[in-house]
């Protein structure tokens, strides 16, 4: 038996007072190192950065800069829309499949000689948040509660569709305003850049002020609860992938601009790096945590990784392993936060006796 | 508590696959009256609960609500109705802080046409929290505070103060003081005595004979899905009760 509890054993008369104030300010120590760990990416990434600003003078360049973020972008919008997904217990791995498609949609609406800006725009973000609703109509409504599955399932499909509808071949060629939005610049800031803060704000807004907002994460926190509580749950979990697809389709407005070109194979294999950015970026996959800013921190420090090791001509082999690292690193950063948490819990209940 | 009826449950009947939940189970409940309502594990009284708070239909039977049939589709609408209920270990949502849990299903948003869309005000929520909590005699926790970082006994007090606080007609508790220790049973218990000079109508699921004793005016005893009898807790001895729900007394009627 500790001498503490020796303490409150013996102390009959005011029993809680000198365990109160010491569990106090341990309290306070748990609670800012839980502070800490929530802002965690972003520490990882200052540190990265400036890893990767010591090693190699070219990083810090304004070129350097405008690349990093032109090639992040991507990324960083798939991992937007995928940190939604993953709140509400979620996982989307379609994403890259609704980017090829919505880029083939694209071509062929050229290849038809139809080039209204606009309207391109706005079939690349309609077509891609159909996809989407699609995915989570069938996990919800369809009765199938496997997101993983689902969504493997319409990765094929998509894909499937998008090398049909194209015939196999690249079209050449995209309308103007999709070719500013993927390789355009405003005051040497790329438009992709622009694009991908626009959404973060919206997003973020969204997420942390709004009543839709607490709904995802009240669903993600636990979904028997809230629906008895009244959150429209199927509603809710359908938003989410349907925000997803639209995502993936003005991720691939950036693609499709980047590359000046409609390939069916566009976007292939990017669901992945989606995941691990919001993996990277603290949020569980348990649901019910995350945080939208976090999800970009994350893609950009894969962003940085991937950078970096390049400029260092380091080979791409090393690339893998590093992110890989850093997934595992992510992870073991939420088990130190569930078991602070859990120790909080603990001292709260013994406050209570 | 010699009001009129405020809620009415005939006919009870739920059976999920061979086993039957609910055998035709009648439940009057006067306004204003704390009842206790008991039995054994399996007895049905989680189903008849889940019934009358929405979130399971009945096979057959009706229930009402001031003489009204109660058509309820979901929890939110037995809680539009009037109708809050606590459950057992499901009642708050770990990964959100104290005011939101506080007034889930209840937000005020601005601008209302933007539907979910609107904002919410978290600092007239949490001063709401504050001001209602204070005015039910519960210790204000801190409204910004995660609710999984609690202790069982402060997520409860949140719970029970949200339906204590909402409810108009009937609040329904499922152990509401099996996670707590002695003083803070006994503020639950308080705060339940306060609802019937406010006019609303209790519920009472409890293993605690002491806690039923002190509280109800009436306890209803269910055994295999079908009422077994009702007792008057007070007037009753406890090892009648006991014997009642065991199924071992025959039926009384108070």
């Amino acid at each position: 038996m500790s001498p503490r509890e020796t303490k409150r054993v013996l102390g009959t008369a005011e029993p809680a007072i000198d365990t109160d104030h010491s569990d106090g300010t341990n309290a306070i120590g748990i609670r800012i190192g839980l502070r800490i760990l929530r802002t965690g990416p972003a520490f990882i990434l200052v540190a990265l950065v400036i890893i990767m600003a010591g090693l190699n003078e070219y990083f810090l360049t304004v070129r350097n800069l405008q690349n990093l973020f032109t090639q992040t972008a991507m990324i960083a919008t798939l991992a937007l829309g995928q940190l939604l997904v993953i709140v509400v217990r979620g996982v989307d791995v379609s994403v890259g499949s609704i980017l090829g498609l919505t880029v083939v949609l694209s071509g062929l609406m050229m290849q038809a000689g139809f080039e209204n800006g606009l309207v391109h725009i706005a079939v690349f973000i309609s077509a891609g948040a159909l996809f989407g609703l699609f995915n989570g109509f069938m996990i919800v409504k369809g009765g199938i509660p496997q997101p993983l599955i689902v969504t493997v399932a319409t990765l094929g499909i998509g894909r499937g569709l998008a090398l049909l509808l194209s015939g196999g071949t690249e079209h050449i060629g995209m309308t103007p305003v999709v070719q500013v939005a993927g390789s355009g610049s405003v005051l040497g800031i790329p438009v992709p850049a622009i694009l991908v803060g626009a959404v973060t704000l919206c997003l973020a807004v969204l997420t942390l002020k709004t009543l839709w907002g607490r709904w995802i994460f009240a669903v993600g926190g636990n979904p028997d609860v809230a629906g008895w509580l009244g959150v429209p749950r199927d509603r809710v979990v359908m938003s989410c992938y349907m925000i997803s697809g639209a995502m993936a389709g003005i991720a691939g407005i950036i693609y499709a601009g980047r590359t000046d070109a409609a390939s069916p194979l566009a976007g292939v294999g990017m669901e992945l790096d989606a995941v691990t950015a919001v993996i990277i970026g603290g949020a569980s996959l348990f649901g019910g945590r995350g945080h939208i800013v976090n999800a970009l921190i994350g893609a950009l420090i894969i962003g940085v990784i991937r950078n970096g090791l390049n400029l260092m001509s380091v080979s791409p082999f090393w690339e893998a392993i590093a992110i890989g690292i850093s997934i595992l690193f992510a992870l073991e950063l939420d088990v130190l936060r569930r078991y602070l948490e859990e120790k909080l819990r603990a001292r709260a209940a013994r406050a209570m006796r | 508590m010699t009001g009129d009826t405020v809620l009415e449950v005939r006919g009870a009947v739920k059976s999920y696959g061979f086993v039957t939940a609910l055998g035709g189970v009648d439940l009057t409940l006067k306004r204003g009256e704390i009842l206790a309502l008991l039995g054994d594990n399996g007895a049905g009284k989680t189903s008849l609960v889940r019934a009358i708070s929405g979130i399971m239909k009945l096979d057959e039977g009706d229930i009402l609500l001031d003489g009204q049939r109660l058509a309820l589709g979901s929890a939110g609408d037995a809680r539009r109705a009037g109708i809050e209920t606590v459950f057992q270990n499901l009642a708050v949502l770990d990964n959100l802080d104290v005011a939101s849990n506080f007034y889930i299903g209840r937000e005020n948003t601005w601008p209302r046409w933007l539907g979910p869309l609107g904002f919410l005000n978290a600092a007239r929520e949490a001063s709401g929290w504050t001001a209602q909590a204070g005015s039910l005699g519960i210790k204000a926790l801190d409204p910004r505070q995660e609710i999984g970082l609690m202790s069982g006994g402060q997520r409860q007090a949140v719970a029970v103060a949200r339906a204590v606080a909402f409810a108009s007609k009937v609040v329904i508790l499922d152990e509401p003081t099996a996670a707590l220790g002695v003083r803070e049973s006994a503020q639950v218990l308080g705060l339940i005595k306060t609802l019937p000079q406010r006019g609303v109508s209790v519920i009472l699921i409890s293993h605690n004979m002491e806690h039923v004793v002190q509280v109800a005016d009436r306890a209803v005893v269910l055994r295999q899905g079908r009422v077994a009898g009702s007792l008057v807790p007070r007037r009753d001895s406890v090892p009648d009760l006991i014997a009642m729900i065991m199924g071992a007394a025959p039926s009384t009627s108070s």
